[in-house]
């Protein structure tokens, strides 16, 4: 077994063990510190996979500000454990079978097409490059998602305002 | 060096899982934590098939992805704000009409 392949299954193991904290804890603020644990192996992930910008984008902007965000509105609304009504039994019985059963079709789906794939090419992904598409293919796009996050910005202010 | 097809096995096991936790939490923001779950496992997927090809644009797209989940982060959080406010609770039950 290469040393990539241990860092992977590592990384990969450390990700579902994550995601699956979030959905057994009942506290959302132990929910949201599980979400950060997948999010942080994520960006190794991206790492192995050659893609150092995304890397750095996931840690700064999904682990930094947005779980940021997450906790504090966690803490703002002193969100207690989680309370168990009847629907959520049957959420229990009905829904994590099916969501199972999806996520085994996805992956048999995707294991059965990929076999007769060619393992990953190591193709150079250096940030350079992506710099240079984004601002210059991809630069109408980009200055949509400005006036998109000034819209958010705008939005959230209008909605989190008490009114007087 | 690892095959491309176990990343995307994992991009669907964490999506899977994204959509237990939806179907199964109950608490509004737990729910909404499930929808960055779902949306990182699919950034798992670009960002591998963009090495497999050995192209960019998949970089660049969950470049995209990341700023719009960003701005559904402060969009949500605010209307979260606002049902506990008006409602005193998180339980989605208790928000099953729009109006009060």
């Amino acid at each position: 077994m290469s040393a990539e392949l241990a860092v992977f299954l590592v990384l990969a193991a450390l990700a579902v063990a994550g995601a699956v904290s979030l959905i057994v804890q009942r506290h959302p603020i132990h929910s949201a510190l599980s979400l950060i644990v997948v999010m942080v192996s994520l960006a190794g992930l991206y790492l192995l996979l050659g893609a150092e910008f995304i890397s750095a984008v996931q840690i700064i902007v999904y682990a930094g500000a947005i779980m940021v965000l997450f906790v504090f509105v966690i803490m703002l609304l002193n969100a207690g454990i989680e309370e168990r009504t009847n629907l959520s039994r049957m959420a229990r019985y009905v829904g994590l079978p099916l969501g199972v059963l999806l996520m085994a079709l996805l992956a048999y789906a995707i294991g059965r097409g990929a076999s007769s794939q060619a393992p990953a090419a190591a193709g150079p992904a250096p940030t350079k490059t992506l710099a240079m598409m984004l601002f210059q293919d991809f630069v109408f796009p980009f200055e949509l998602t400005s006036i998109l996050i000034l819209i958010a910005i705008l939005g959230a202010l209008v909605l989190a305002k008490r009114e007087s | 060096m690892v095959p491309i097809s176990y990343y995307l096995v994992l991009s669907a096991v964490l999506f899977g899982l994204g959509v237990v936790a939806f179907v199964f939490k109950r608490n509004i923001i737990t729910i909404f934590m499930a929808i960055e779950l779902m949306l990182n496992a699919v950034n798992l997927a670009f960002v591998a098939f963009s090495r497999a090809l050995g192209q960019l644009q998949g970089q660049v797209f969950v470049f995209f992805v990341i700023v719009v989940a960003a701005a559904e982060a402060a969009v949500g959080l605010a209307i979260i704000i606002l049902i506990a406010r008006n409602r005193q609770s998180l339980n989605v039950e208790r928000v099953a009409l729009l109006k009060l």
